[in-house]
This record gives C-alpha cells, structure tokens and sequence, in this order.
C-alpha cells in the first residue's frame, strides 16, 4: 500500500533541520565565541544586536529537528541522547544560560560584564557539544538489540575533541563572515582581519578529521577508497568555496563571505551524510531500521507540511525586516 | 552509598517537570484573562481595560519565555534518561508531543507577535483575535501534553508488538480514559492560578493606593470568577477521582490510605501510613465519607493498597499527604472566595485591608496546589510508567549509571536557580513598576521586538542604576 517511502521523506525533513539549524545558529553561536576577542564593547553591542531579532528563531530549527525525531526515527533519538547523555546536559546548560544572557543584557547596565561572560562561554560549550555530536556520529555508537551500551564517556575521545574544536571554529568563521555582512567601520575591519584566520584553523581541522576519519570508521574507509569516485565531488567543492571565502575577503567584498562560507558548510554536511548513508546509527542501523511505524510518520507529516512553509515564511520575513547594516549606538526599534 | 539512577531520574524528571509546569499553569489562565481584558475594551473602549490588558501582556511575556527556556529541557528528557520508554512508545508520544510543538511554532511565528507588539500598530479588532487565538492555542499545547501524560495512565488505542507500542486507534488513544476529566481539571486549575495571581497582585496594588480604578474592576472580575470556579473544581476533581477509582484503584486506595479492601470506608484526615508494616499509624477519621465520596453511597466498597503486592505499591506517605495539601489549599481558595462574596457589601472588598493582604499571601497557593496535585497522580501510578504494561524500571535508560544521573540532577537545579532567580527578580521588577502609561517608562530596550523572544515585550530595566520612572 506504501506508494512512497515515507522514511526518506522525513529523513529529508530532518536533514533540512540539522543543516538550516547549524547554519542559523551557527553564526550567532559564532558571535558569542569571538564575543571574548571584540576590538570593544560598540563591538559588542553591534554584534549582539545584528542577532537580537533573528537568533531565539534560529533555535526553532533545532526543537523541530529533536521533536521530528523521536516521532520519525525514534532509534535515533532512544540511542543518540543515552550515548551522550553528559554532552547533552553541557549544551543545554550552555544554551540555556546564553538565552537568558542574551535576553537580560539588554536591560542590564552594572551587571553587563556578567552578562557577557555568560553569553561567550555558553555559545562556546554549546558549539563543542554539538561539534562533539558530529564527531560522535562519525565514530558511530556501540550498540546491542536497539539499545545503546557503550559507557558515558565514549563520545569524549581525542577525535571528538577534534571535531569539537573544529566546529567552534566552524561557527566563528559564520560569525566573523556574518559581521562583515551586517557590520562597518572598525568592527568590520577586525572581522575581516580574524576570517581568514579563522578560515585557516577550520581548513587545518577539516584535513585532520578527513585524514582521519577512515580510520576511525572502516565503512567510511570503504565508500572513500572503494568504487564510488564521485563522491570526492564534496570535499572539492567545499575547498572550492573555502577558496572563495578567502579571496573575497581579500577583495573586501561584503556579502559572499558569508555566503561563501554557508557553500563551505554545505558541502561537508552533504559529504558527511554520504559517507554514512543509509546508516543513521552508525554503525548498525539504517533509517529504515530507526523509523517509526508508517502511520506514526504519516500523523505527524501532515502537521510538518502545514508548519514548515509557515516557519520558512516567518524566517524569510523577519531577515527582510531586518536586512542592512546594524550600526554603533543604533538598535533595532 | 549506592547510587541508583532510577530513583535519582525520577526526581530529575520531578524536578525539571515541576519547574517546569509552574509556568505554562499561570500562562494558559492568564492568556484567556488577557483576551477578556482586550474583549472588555474593545466593547466599551474603557482605557482602565487597556491598562490592564498591556500590563498583564507584559507578565505574560516574561512568564511564556521562561516556559518556552524550561520546556526544551523537557523535550531530551525522555530519550536521555528514559530511552527504552521513548522507543517502545514513540509511534504514539512522538507525533503526539511533536503536535505540540507544531502548535506552538504556529502561535509564535504569527499571532503572539500581534498580540505582544501590534498593539496601536493594527485594528483593536485584529489585536483582540490575535489574543483570543494566542488562548486557544495555549489550550492546544495543554490538549497534547495532557493527552501523552493520560495515555501512560490509562494507555488505549494501541497493541503491544515486539516491546512497541502500535497505534491501532488515534481517536482512542488520544482520547483515552482519563484525558477528558485531567484536561478539565487542569484547565479550571489554569484558570484558578491565574485569577489569584491577579486578584493577589491587584489587592498589592490596591494597598498601596496604586491605580484604583483599574485595579479594583480586576480584583471584582476575579473574585466572581473563582466563586463560580474554586467550588466547580472540586466538583470536577471528585468525577476525576472516580475515573481513577475505575482505572487505577491502588491510586485511590492510597490517597485514602486504606491498606485493606473493605466497605463503610473512613475519610481519613491525619494518618502516618507505614509502609513495611502495610497499616496506619495514628489515623484519625470520619465514618463512612470515603465510602460517600467515592462510590456515592454510604456504605460502597472501596478496594485496598494490599490488592497489589507490596512490589507494585505506590509510595502511600507521599500520595496521601500531597493530596491532602491539594484539597486542604482548594477548600481555602473556596472559603476566600466566599469571603469575598460577604465582603462585597459596601465594597469591603477594596478597602479590607486583611482580605487584601491574604489574597496577596495566596499568590503562591495555587501552585502549590498544582504541583501537589502532579505529585499524587504521578507517584500514585507507581511503579507504572505506562499503567499496568510498563514499570519504570523497565522504562529507564540501560546505559545510565548512577552517577552520571546525580551528575545531571545537580547541574540542573544550579541551572534552574540561576533562571529561576533571575526571571523572578525580573519579574518582580515588572509587576512593580505597574500600570503607567506608556511615555512614563523609560525604556533601556535597544534590541528588537520580536515574537521569537517573548521577553522583549517587557520593556523594564534589569537592575536599579537605569531609574525605571523617570517622569
């Protein structure tokens, strides 16, 4: 009775999710970690209004990719959250102490500096809890008759520990590339003097985790070396555009950074899905094995297809409302 | 000293669940008071309905936020200390729960933007439909939320296969035996919350001679209200209690602290249930009133704890005494709302200044009550997650050990403090600073109004160095 196959469709969904997630969040994640480094508090202020009215949204993206999951590939989410049960608490922690920071800084003047120390270091565990994720992913997770059995620290290894590093890396570079777009003067001359940098270290992060990841995981290993010579197309196009990132930076252009560096993220996340595909828990299950019943996926679908155009709809707006450059001494009203 | 993770996640679930509810409790009352208020004015075009409306707008926004922070807590719960239940039943919870995420996206990403900042921006008209749908919608969330937690109390709709769960009926499972008497109970108990919370900080405003007009229609218009809702709510918790009776008799045998099965049952009102010893110590009663209550008839037969072996008892001193602190606080929420009648002869009621400050010192009862009423409920169905087919220990994450589970308890109570504290300070700050008008306000917001971040609708400093009236 099946005429389509419902799990590729939500698979799809949450794929869109994860990537429209780490993306969005991304870059104001990105904002918090180099908040440390600002040239000054205008920095500061710029940066954090340049994300007021769009980041609580961003987050949207990731409630609808947890929800989506345990409806769809509960597996997923029944092994993935015991495997990385502390990890997990971290980047709640973090999350949650960042939102608050983010909210009460604004009303805040002789607490400020607490404040901010609570919005850089909760953007930082954050995003090297979630790089750690994508780590965990790639080393897969040990696992017996659908459940996990691995011990609570199996997704702090020295390879996690790399791809966590290597994300909040990720994550500065959408921010510092998302502050030339939205920021002038000095604070745009700092943010285009750090992206190349920034660029180096996630290129130098990018090599290790690729020199090392078939090691990691012998069926990676297999789909790299194997037959399937068009996959190299990924890692190619993501050096592709971490060239134009670099070059457009040089060329002072003020949008495609940023647009190149979305190119870059892309690309890997498609490589990545690829190098894993159609397993979902890495290293014994397919999305087929992690899906719910049909008429399970089918129930919530029909919500999914009403909200999703309704919250792409939402976003497009509150970005066009918000467009142009965020200036010193100046929020949005 | 042994650490067991079952036991140390069950009070983290309590606990991140109780902080938790405290908050959409008050927002779903206090949505429906707000669309009143804006109804009220859109009628008469009365400003002191608009004073009300903007400023209970301005709480609702600080209290939506701090429930939407705590909530996506809520949603890893399941999978990090309860996978083995979120996989066997994920083909109900899953959609289910997700539907009300569904619902929520909805309300933020279009009306709850109208609401918290379209006023004078669009037609009195849009802004109060954008209030009374933000009211449904809070509805809504609580529809799904309280439809998964009644399945696993009265689980319907689906077959066992494999240790999963398989939906064979939506419209059972969804609608499953107990759902309709805990959505009313819950619902009235929402509403409940909200009127003290606002008949209390009404009376704080009214002893301070702070906007009289306003506030006295607030604190007449609540006092009617929880006349006609404090006594309904016993009533509609006494059918709620039979349901139980029907489906989960050891519940209510350990409500009553009735260890044996017998007929012509005492309402006990003091009691120190043992459970090793399976019996009372120092019970005090009265003749046959449990029996009355709950079969409605003087000498009906009530079914005993010992029913169930003693492996699959609930705690009895914990279901016993919650739930008489629940009823204790309802019959004084009914005995202040009578007095509240008595005293409106000659408007004692706005002068009074003991019945002001009472009604001040209730704010916090309802919750209270709410939590104690959760607390009985969910420890009387122990040691049943999913009633009679799924045991908590059965529910739990294999891989957890105890250890990592204190690990996270912990942290999240130091997470929470800081939230808690931090959002109630603010609060307070919100709710002192009180009905002025608009241009009175200074405002230190530089950042952006949106939906998304219920919080910046409040449009109050933080800490003392802004002045908050410059006038």
């Amino acid at each position: 009775m099946e005429t389509f196959d419902l799990s590729i469709i939500w698979a799809v969904i949450i794929g869109f999710s994860v990537i429209m997630y780490v993306l969005m969040d991304g870059f104001d994640l990105g904002l918090g970690i180099l908040f440390p480094f600002a040239p000054d508090e205008d920095a500061r202020d710029v940066m954090m209004n340049s994300v007021a009215p769009v980041w609580d949204g961003n987050e949207t993206w990731l409630v609808l990719g947890g929800a989506g999951l345990l409806a769809a590939f509960p597996l997923v989410y029944s092994i993935f959250l015991p495997a990385l049960y502390i990890g997990v608490f971290l980047m709640l922690a973090g999350l949650i102490f960042r939102g608050v920071a983010f909210e009460l800084r604004f009303k805040s003047r002789r607490n400020r500096h607490w404040w901010n120390r609570a919005f850089s270091w909760g953007s930082a565990i954050a995003a090297f809890a979630q790089g750690v994720v994508v780590g965990a992913y790639i080393q897969g997770f040990q696992t017996e008759d659908f459940v996990y059995t691995g011990g609570a620290f199996d997704w702090l290894t020295p390879f996690t520990v790399v791809t966590g590093l290597g994300l909040m890396a990720g994550y500065a570079l959408l921010g510092s590339t998302w502050l030339i777009l939205k920021s002038e003067g000095h604070i745009q001359d700092w943010a285009y003097k750090i992206t190349p940098m920034l660029l180096g270290i996630v290129l130098v992060v990018f090599a290790i985790v690729s020199i090392w990841t078939p090691f990691v995981n012998q069926v990676v290993w297999e789909r790299w070396f194997g037959n399937l010579r068009l996959i190299w197309i990924f890692p190619a196009m993501a050096l592709f555009f971490a060239f134009l990132v670099f070059r457009s930076v040089k060329q002072r252009r003020e949008s495609y950074p940023f647009l190149a560096t979305i190119g870059i993220y892309v690309f890997t996340y498609l490589g990545l899905i690829v190098s894993q595909w159609p397993m979902i828990v890495p290293p014994n299950y397919t999305l087929w094995d992690a899906a719910s019943a049909p008429g399970s996926q089918l129930f919530l679908l029909i919500g999914m297809l009403f909200v999703i155009p309704v919250i792409l709809m939402y976003t497009a707006w509150t970005y066009w409302v918000f467009r142009g450059k965020v200036r010193v001494g100046e929020g949005y009203h | 000293m042994e650490l067991d993770p079952l036991v140390l996640s069950r009070i983290q679930f309590a606990f991140v669940v109780s902080f938790h509810a405290i908050f959409p409790v008050f927002t779903i009352g206090l949505a429906s008071y707000i669309a009143l208020l804006q109804g009220l004015f859109f009628k008469t075009q009365n400003p002191a309905w608009d004073r009300l409306a903007l400023f209970w707008t301005k709480v609702f926004a600080v209290v939506f936020g701090m429930g939407v922070v705590s909530g996506v807590v809520m949603s890893f719960q399941f999978g990090t200390n309860w996978s083995n239940f979120s996989l066997a039943a994920s083909n109900f919870i899953g959609p289910v729960l997700s539907y009300e995420v569904v619902t929520a996206f909805f309300l933020e990403a279009a009306f709850l933007g109208i609401l918290l900042f379209g006023r004078g921006k669009v037609p009195q008209g849009i802004h109060l439909m954008a209030a009374t749908i933000v009211a449904i919608g809070t509805f809504i969330s609580a529809f799904w939320i309280l439809s998964a937690n009644s399945w696993m109390h009265t689980p319907a709709g689906v077959e066992l296969i494999d240790n999963r769960f398989h939906v064979t009926s939506w419209r059972e499972a969804i609608f499953n035996p107990s759902f309709p008497y805990r959505f009313s109970h819950m619902a009235i108990a929402s509403f409940i919350t909200g009127g003290f919370v606002v008949a209390g900080v009404s009376a704080w405003f009214l002893l301070r001679g702070r906007d009289p007009e306003a506030n006295r229609r607030a604190l007449s218009m609540c006092l009617w209200l929880l006349l006609f809702l404090t006594p309904l709510q016993a009533v509609v918790g006494d059918f709620h209690g039979v349901n139980t009776l029907e489906y989960q008799p050891t519940k209510v045998a350990a409500i009553e602290g009735h260890w044996e099965t017998a007929t012509n049952v005492p309402l006990l009102l003091f009691a120190l249930p043992d459970q090793e010893a399976q019996e009372n110590r120092f019970a005090v009663g009265i003749p046959n009133l449990a029996s009355l209550i709950l079969t409605h008839s003087i000498d009906g037969e009530i079914p005993g704890i010992s029913e169930a072996p003693p492996e699959e008892q609930p705690p009895v001193m914990i279901v016993f005494w919650a739930f008489r602190v629940m009823v204790g606080i309802g019959l004084l929420m009914i005995a202040t709302a009578f007095t509240g009648l008595i005293l409106r002869r000659k408007d004692r009621i706005y002068e009074n200044r003991l019945f002001l400050k009472t009604l001040v010192g209730m704010i916090s009862l309802p919750f209270i009550a709410v939590l104690a009423g959760w607390i009985v409920t969910e420890s009387g169905r122990a040691p049943w997650l999913v009633y009679g087919i799924m045991s908590h220990a059965d529910g739990i994450t294999p891989s957890l050990t105890g250890w990592m589970a204190l690990f996270t308890l912990i942290g999240y109570v130091l997470v929470y403090a800081v939230v808690f504290y931090a959002g109630v300070y603010y609060l307070t700050r919100v709710v002192r600073n009180g009905m002025l008008p608009a241009h009175e306000h200074a405002s230190v917001d530089r950042d952006a109004d949106r939906p998304k971040r219920p919080l910046s609708a409040a449009h109050t400093p933080f800490d003392d160095d802004v002045d908050p009236v410059r006038s």
